[in-house]
């Protein structure tokens, strides 16, 4: 009976780890800048906040989000568009960012992101004072 | 000067990608047919359909949608699901990517052809539109018991 359950949990984990070596989804992203700094929209439809990681190493963003929802039991599938379950993807930051000021949201799948620009290097105004 | 080196993502990758995939779908062991109604891989928003003995499930891949904008409607087998995503995308700032689908979209699912169309259920969660379909109560698998 013991050596039963063993079988089965090792098939398991085996099956996990063909999962995570297989593909990843590359979600699309819209990347705009202002002069306060940088917006990035990234689409991930599945993911919820705590299934979310987003790593700052230096200068490179990493983004990546594990697709979860119930399905029912037994489920055989008819058509897939999406084969994978994990997002991920990379991004070179650059020096005048501040990553330490990255403001991150989730709405909807639809994640959010700021990435200010450092306080000096953002365009200042320059008045010209009439003498 | 450098467009070569910024596009490099964009067209080299995307392009071994898609080779890898045709390749992949050309030798799959067991390719699905391809419906008639079927549409190209990457059209928006993405689906997954799903059957079990109970039902079929279908899941729209569709990120920040408004789920009361949604117009789902079900004839007999065939499932439609037309929605609209407009971005707000600000105009004094500069652009760099701009992948995310703006616009309207619309999909027609095929489905087993014993669903019921009065049993429907959808519901929006993290960016995921759920769809449950039931099948009729007469082509469902029932227990036989022995007496």
């Amino acid at each position: 009976m013991s050596q039963k359950t063993d079988v089965t949990a090792r098939q398991s984990t085996q099956a996990q780890e063909t999962g995570e070596r297989g593909y990843v989804l590359r979600p699309p992203v819209n990347v705009f800048e202002d002069a306060e700094g940088i917006t990035l929209e990234a689409d991930m439809p599945g993911v919820s906040k705590d299934r979310l990681q987003l790593k700052v190493d230096g200068e490179s963003l990493l983004i990546e989000g594990d697709i979860h929802f119930d399905m029912p039991e037994g489920m055989e599938a008819l058509h897939a568009d999406v084969r994978a379950t994990r997002y991920s993807r990379n991004f070179a930051l650059s020096r005048e960012l501040d990553t330490e000021g990255i403001d991150a949201s989730l709405k909807d799948g639809v994640l959010k992101l700021r990435i200010p620009k450092r306080a000096e290097v953002r365009p200042r105004k320059i008045e010209v004072r009439v003498a | 000067m450098f467009g070569s080196l910024t596009n490099f993502e964009g067209s080299l990758f995307d392009d071994l990608r898609r080779m890898q995939q045709e390749m992949e779908e050309m030798f799959a062991p067991r390719a699905w047919p391809a419906g008639i109604r079927s549409v190209a891989r990457g059209t928006y928003p993405p689906i997954n359909v799903g059957a079990t003995s109970d039902g079929v499930d279908v899941y729209l891949f569709a990120a920040g949608l408004d789920p009361k904008a949604l117009d789902i409607s079900i004839q007999q087998n065939l499932l439609t699901v037309a929605g609209e995503r407009n971005l707000e995308v600000p105009d004094d700032v500069e652009h760099y990517r701009r992948e995310r689908f703006s616009g309207a979209f619309r999909r027609v699912i095929s489905l087993p052809e014993d669903v019921d169309p009065e049993k429907v259920d959808a519901h929006y969660v993290d960016g995921v539109l759920h769809i449950a379909i039931q099948r009729r109560e007469a082509s469902r698998p029932r227990q036989i018991e022995v007496k």
